[in-house]
């Protein structure tokens, strides 16, 4: 059990803006400021960060990448003991706290952050399997034209349609509860009701998904930190506990849609049942015990998938499960994305849902859930590593 | 509404890139052959290929040729490509029958995509991508 050695103590993000928008800010500078903004909340000094726990190689978005020295030299961070990312890309997004963890738990680091920034004028993320070379092993996928990963996910999610007999209402429910809760989210990119009309109307493509299937083009930046539990008792928010936090997964999922290999029951998942088991048994909790879910949302099916991986419906009722209304933010059973995910608040690689998972343990989310005790946060269904974490009522 | 037949991408603007484990897929298929590598010591199939039989981790590989028969285990209806707006392709990925355990990712060509299904039966045929490669496509078995 993780039992909350270590506590997220501060979050930070710039504005989310549309594809384009951030310039002529740089990847340094967004995340600069996701990084002082994130210390200005837990009360920290910058110079008190002396640990750096990325995921996705570090990497920003596909195009460009961060570095922890450069960090150092334009925020006058003095010395670090940790400097370390979990591999592939958003899968590992929740899973970098656990990284953070490790480094705390095993001394090396006090202050670690986390920190992810996106921008996509060199490149769009949802054309990144045509704009990259193939290597030999891509080159058994890449000349069918799966151009970016919505469109290699949407054969995951005909499987699952065909297995189960999901229908595309349940993805529209998804699109639809998440951008209800966008709404009134003064710093959502989409504010804009969307109804069934605009969902059925959408253009397909990659057929079975549709436009408001994939996740926004958005650019910014959010940093969390994370320190011991003893450090965090002394600063300026109500500390909020890592009950448990989890990376890798099984081999059955091992390179997903990349691969397609993945026996039947696996490829039609969200490749996360192996991360839910050993979450839940560090957390000794259940999905019966979870608050408020933020699931990694770059596109919608996704979503109904990681219902299943993590027990809050069986395996193949995700559909129905979401169409009952049971992930409404107000009214249902669990509810999931209260931020508007990043199919309508902002796509920042699932750092979103970090942030929102830690004010919602604090009790002041935009769209709070009642008593909200405990709240799960996931990486991308993807490439492994994939990861989640689970978060406690800030106490 | 009458559907376009779904097709592939410009052989002009597909590559591939070979190593010394995948290179004699692509030198077969260049011969309008179908192989896949097939552990010498257990018998697993695995795609694509690998250093080592993910079962028992010999090197050793028997290329296997292969009816060219295959099935579709799932698809999708891709509407456009970068720079390709209007192109239609069905991207499947396909189950082969005589070599169990391994799938291929390709496109199914000349059909209409509302008629393709998991389970459709479907057959190989060679098509030639950028520096001389050839590339396996499918078309529904008659």
């Amino acid at each position: 059990m993780t039992a909350g050695d270590v506590a997220v103590v501060g979050v930070g993000s710039t504005p989310y803006y549309r594809r384009g928008g951030s310039a002529p800010q740089s990847i340094v500078d967004l995340a600069g400021q996701a990084i002082l903004a994130a210390c200005e909340d837990a009360g920290l000094a910058v110079t008190d960060i002396d640990g750096f726990a990325y995921y996705s190689m570090a990497g920003a978005g596909y195009g460009q990448a961060m570095d922890t020295a450069v960090f150092m030299e334009t925020l006058g961070i003095p010395e670090v003991t940790f400097s370390a990312t979990l591999t592939s890309g958003g899968g590992g997004s929740a899973g970098s706290v656990g990284l953070a963890r490790a480094a705390i738990v095993s001394g090396d680091a006090n202050v670690v952050v986390s920190v992810m920034a996106l921008q996509q004028d060199r490149g769009r993320l949802g054309e990144v399997f045509a704009l990259v070379p193939p290597d030999p092993l891509s080159s058994f996928l890449k000349p069918a034209g799966l151009s970016g990963p919505g469109h290699l996910m949407s054969v995951l999610t005909r499987r699952h349609m065909h297995d189960y007999g999901t229908r595309r209402e349940a993805f529209a429910e998804v699109a639809l509860s998440q951008r209800a809760n966008a709404l009134n989210r003064p710093d959502a990119i989409m504010r804009k009701p969307l109804t069934e009309d605009d969902y059925w109307n959408a253009r397909m493509i990659a057929d079975p998904l549709c436009l408001y299937d994939f996740c926004l083009e958005t650019e910014g930046a959010v940093a969390v930190i994370t320190t011991s539990a003893d450090r965090a008792k002394d600063l300026r928010q109500k500390p909020v506990p890592v009950v448990a936090a989890v990376h890798g997964g099984h081999r059955d999922w091992g390179r997903a849609f990349s691969w397609y290999g993945m026996p039947r029951e696996t490829f039609a998942s969200s490749g996360h049942a192996a991360i839910a088991e050993h979450l839940y048994g560090r957390a000794g909790v259940t999905a019966e015990d979870i608050d408020v879910a933020l699931l990694y949302d770059h596109f919608s099916p996704m979503v109904v998938m990681q219902l299943e991986d993590y027990g809050f419906c069986k395996k193949g009722e995700g559909g129905p499960f979401v169409e009952s209304g049971a992930v409404r933010y107000k009214g249902g059973s669990i509810p999931v994305n209260t931020h508007g995910g990043q199919l309508s608040e902002a796509y920042i690689i699932g750092m979103t849902h970090i942030k929102e998972g830690v004010e919602q343990m604090r009790g002041t989310a935009i769209n709070q859930v009642a008593d909200a005790e405990l709240a799960l946060v996931t990486g991308g269904p993807a490439h492994l590593p994939v990861s989640g974490l689970i978060l406690g009522q800030a106490s | 509404m009458s559907a376009a037949l779904a097709t592939s991408l410009p052989a002009e603007i597909v590559q591939i890139t070979t190593d010394a484990y995948t290179e004699p897929f692509w030198l077969a298929a260049k011969e309008d052959r179908l192989v896949a590598p097939k552990c010498a010591d257990c018998g697993t199939f695995r795609l694509p290929p690998t250093p080592f039989c993910p079962e028992c981790r010999s090197k050793a590989v028997d290329w296997t040729e292969l009816s060219g028969r295959a099935e579709v285990f799932s698809y999708s209806v891709v509407h456009g490509f970068p720079g390709l707006p209007d192109i239609t392709l069905v991207a499947a990925v396909l189950d082969l029958p005589d070599a169990p355990g391994a799938r291929l990712i390709g496109n199914i060509v000349d059909v209409d995509p509302a008629v393709v299904h998991i389970g459709m039966p479907v057959t190989v045929q060679f098509s030639t991508i950028s520096d001389g490669w050839k590339v396996p496509q499918f078309r529904p078995l008659d």
